[in-house]
């Protein structure tokens, strides 16, 4: 059955996965080999992201039944479900740029491969990014901006973290629009990302992650 | 009987128009001097011959094509640009002055922000409005068309606009859901219980406040409008007709959302087909109906959810591009010269979308590898391009001369090149903005 399952999301047959989780719940599954199964099925929809065989559709679909299936199963479910983790990433759009599509790939991408994410939203202050780092004390800080505005608001949440005293903890990526390298050496960041891809293997080799 | 023009006959008539621009009283427009009229002229027709790639222009046309730049350049916040009518017309003419790029784009790109408060416009952030005075406006993106709704946009569009996505994307216009059904007016019997909703109290403040909004766009248009004119005198021609949009991005935009749509493609793609079916020929209608009022040719389609990585190449294929090259076709059809705007990386489209009739299209290209475009689409029509904004920003004036000089090299050899910014631009070195115009004029004289 959890083959079954790991199939029908990984192939975006929508119904089916439903249909089949159901199934599991009335049959006294173990409400844990269907998340496994799902969270297996996530890091397949990742990898054919990765490939390039998957695109934004499948991505929010899967995204899609996720939330589904997590509703579907919770009320069985005795305590929260452990995952081991590679490290923590704080993510956000910063300051006065309120696009997040570009953020929510990456913070998907970045989850189905083993991140542990705090997505800050969008429009973030200097200020949020640093009480995240504090509080969440992540390895990997990820900004986002679509806007020209965001080379500035990157480099002023560069400089917050900076004199915050956590910049040597962190490693800092930024993306979206127009980033390039050049907007890279201006911000102070450590790295940037052309697409989805690019922020989770940043992330892994920093943390050591294979 | 009237004798139906062929597309080209409607394509030179909007030329001709241009070339012989008239003022607003309908007279021939009077230069500021025999040198204005002559730059203007020429400025037009080396705009034509890079677009049409029939012969070479004098030289490769340079033009820039900013957001809020010409505003903040000049020390203004975005919102002044938006609520000083007057500020924002006279800052505008000396940025193209200053620049001065072989066309401009006018001085619409601000908006009147009286008119979208009036109006209580949810769609976007403005200044003063969710987003701070010295940024530009973002849209709120949102699910303002629900996936059960399907079926009244393609049964009638017009309608679903009116009573069901206009309440919600205008707070003013909540009158609107209350309107009758237009078509069920045919017959004296019964005919004023169709008009009843016009004597009730949220449709009459409906039309109070667009009579207000009306009245606020038209104090808008005074100058703005006026800077078209006062420009063409000086020399600098705006070609612009209007604007109008890919019926994948109409739907993905600001309808469903992007979320929205792309779960469509699964959930219920054919209502998602058959809706862009429907939405084609308006969009055609929209981008033609502007090219006759304004006078211009240009019809600019600004690109968005087929950029690479959005889609996969047969999703692009089967949703993006058959519409979107309808529209494409449907434009020239109407004399309209297409400007789809390529956001973004689409280095993977190219040779979907090269499919297009040679030298009726400009295209602007952003991130796209500019050698590869030329190859491809660029063998079939005017690339408009790529200053990218990092460097506009973050370079020096040295390496903007040195982009240009070898994106002219590399690909404006033969022609088919319009140098350009990549994409719209709120903040830049003016110097670096300066350099683009000025290295086009000077490495890009045809022998």
């Amino acid at each position: 059955m959890s083959n079954e399952l790991v199939n029908a999301i990984a192939d975006m047959r929508e119904e089916d996965a439903l249909r089949i989780v159901r199934e599991m719940v009335e049959s006294g599954s173990d409400p844990m080999t269907i998340l496994d199964a799902a969270r297996e099925a996530m890091a397949v929809v990742g990898q054919r992201y990765e490939e390039g065989t998957y695109f934004l559709p499948e991505l929010m679909l899967a995204g899609e039944m996720l939330g589904q299936i997590t509703e579907i199963v919770k009320p069985a479910l005795a305590k929260a479900p452990e995952v081991t983790r590679y490290g923590k990433v704080v993510i956000g759009t910063v300051q006065g740029d309120i696009h997040d599509i570009g953020k929510n790939i990456v913070t998907f991408m970045l989850d189905v491969n083993g991140f542990d994410v705090l997505d800050l939203g969008v429009d973030v202050p200097p200020q949020k990014f640093v009480e995240a780092i504090r509080d969440f004390q992540p390895q990997v800080v990820g900004l986002s901006g679509f806007l020209t505005l965001a080379f500035d608001a990157m480099k002023e949440t560069v400089d917050a973290i900076k004199e915050a005293g956590l910049r040597d903890g962190v490693k800092i990526m930024i993306g979206g629009g127009q980033v390039t390298e050049e907007v890279k050496t201006y911000t102070g960041a450590d790295a940037y990302g052309r697409d989805a891809m690019a922020g989770v293997s940043l992330a892994k080799q920093w943390v050591g992650a294979k | 009987m009237e004798k139906q023009l062929s597309p080209d006959e409607k394509l030179e008539a909007l030329w001709q128009g241009v070339l012989e621009k008239k003022d607003p009283q309908g007279n021939p427009l009077q230069f500021q001097s025999p040198e204005a009229e002559k730059a203007y002229k020429e400025r037009v027709q080396r705009f034509r011959d890079a677009i049409e790639m029939k012969k070479l222009p004098d030289r490769v046309p340079v033009t820039v094509f900013p957001s809020m730049f010409p505003w903040t350049s000049a020390g203004m916040t975005v919102e002044e640009a938006m609520y000083n009518y007057d500020k924002c017309a006279e800052v505008f003419q000396k940025f193209v002055l200053e620049f001065e790029p072989d066309v401009h784009w006018g001085a619409y790109a601000p908006g009147p922000g009286k008119f979208f408060e009036i109006l209580d416009y949810k769609l976007y952030s403005w200044p003063g409005h969710g987003v701070a005075p010295e940024h530009s406006y973002q849209c709120n993106e949102g699910e303002y068309m629900k996936p059960e709704e399907y079926d009244d946009l393609i049964q009638d569009p017009t309608g679903y606009f009116i009573h069901l996505y206009l309440p919600r994307v205008f707070g003013a216009l909540g009158g609107f859901q209350m309107l009758p059904f237009f078509p069920g007016i045919l017959e004296m019997y019964g005919l004023a219980l169709s008009f009843i909703p016009f004597g009730l109290p949220p449709v009459q403040s409906t039309f109070q406040a667009l009579f207000e909004a009306g009245a606020e766009a038209l104090k808008w248009v005074g100058p703005i409008g006026g800077t078209d004119g006062v420009l063409a005198t000086l020399g600098f021609p705006n070609i612009l007709g209007g604007f109008t949009k890919a019926p994948f991005d109409v739907i993905g935009d600001t309808l469903r959302g992007t979320k929205g749509i792309m779960l469509d493609l699964y959930r219920r793609p054919d209502k998602l087909l058959k809706a862009m079916e429907v939405l084609t020929p308006l969009m055609i209608k929209m981008g033609i109906g502007s090219a006759q009022s304004t006078g211009n040719p240009l019809i600019f389609i600004p690109l968005h959810k087929g950029a690479d990585g959005f889609l996969s190449d047969e999703q692009f294929k089967k949703f993006y591009w058959p519409t979107l090259k309808e529209v494409i076709l449907g434009l020239i059809e109407g004399g309209c010269v297409p400007l789809p705007a390529l956001e973004g990386f689409w280095n993977t489209r190219l040779e979907v979308v090269q499919d297009v009739p040679k030298g009726k299209t400009l295209w602007m290209v952003d991130q796209s590898d500019m050698v590869q475009a030329k190859k491809t689409l660029g063998q079939n029509a005017c690339l408009l391009g790529n200053v990218p904004s990092s460097l506009l920003n973050l370079g020096t004036p040295q390496d903007v001369r040195d982009y240009v000089k070898n994106l002219i090299e590399t690909v404006g050899k033969d022609g088919g090149l319009i140098v350009c910014n990549g994409a719209f631009f709120d903040d830049a070195k003016p110097e670096n903005v300066k350099a683009m115009v000025d290295a086009a004029k000077e490495f890009g004289v045809y022998a």
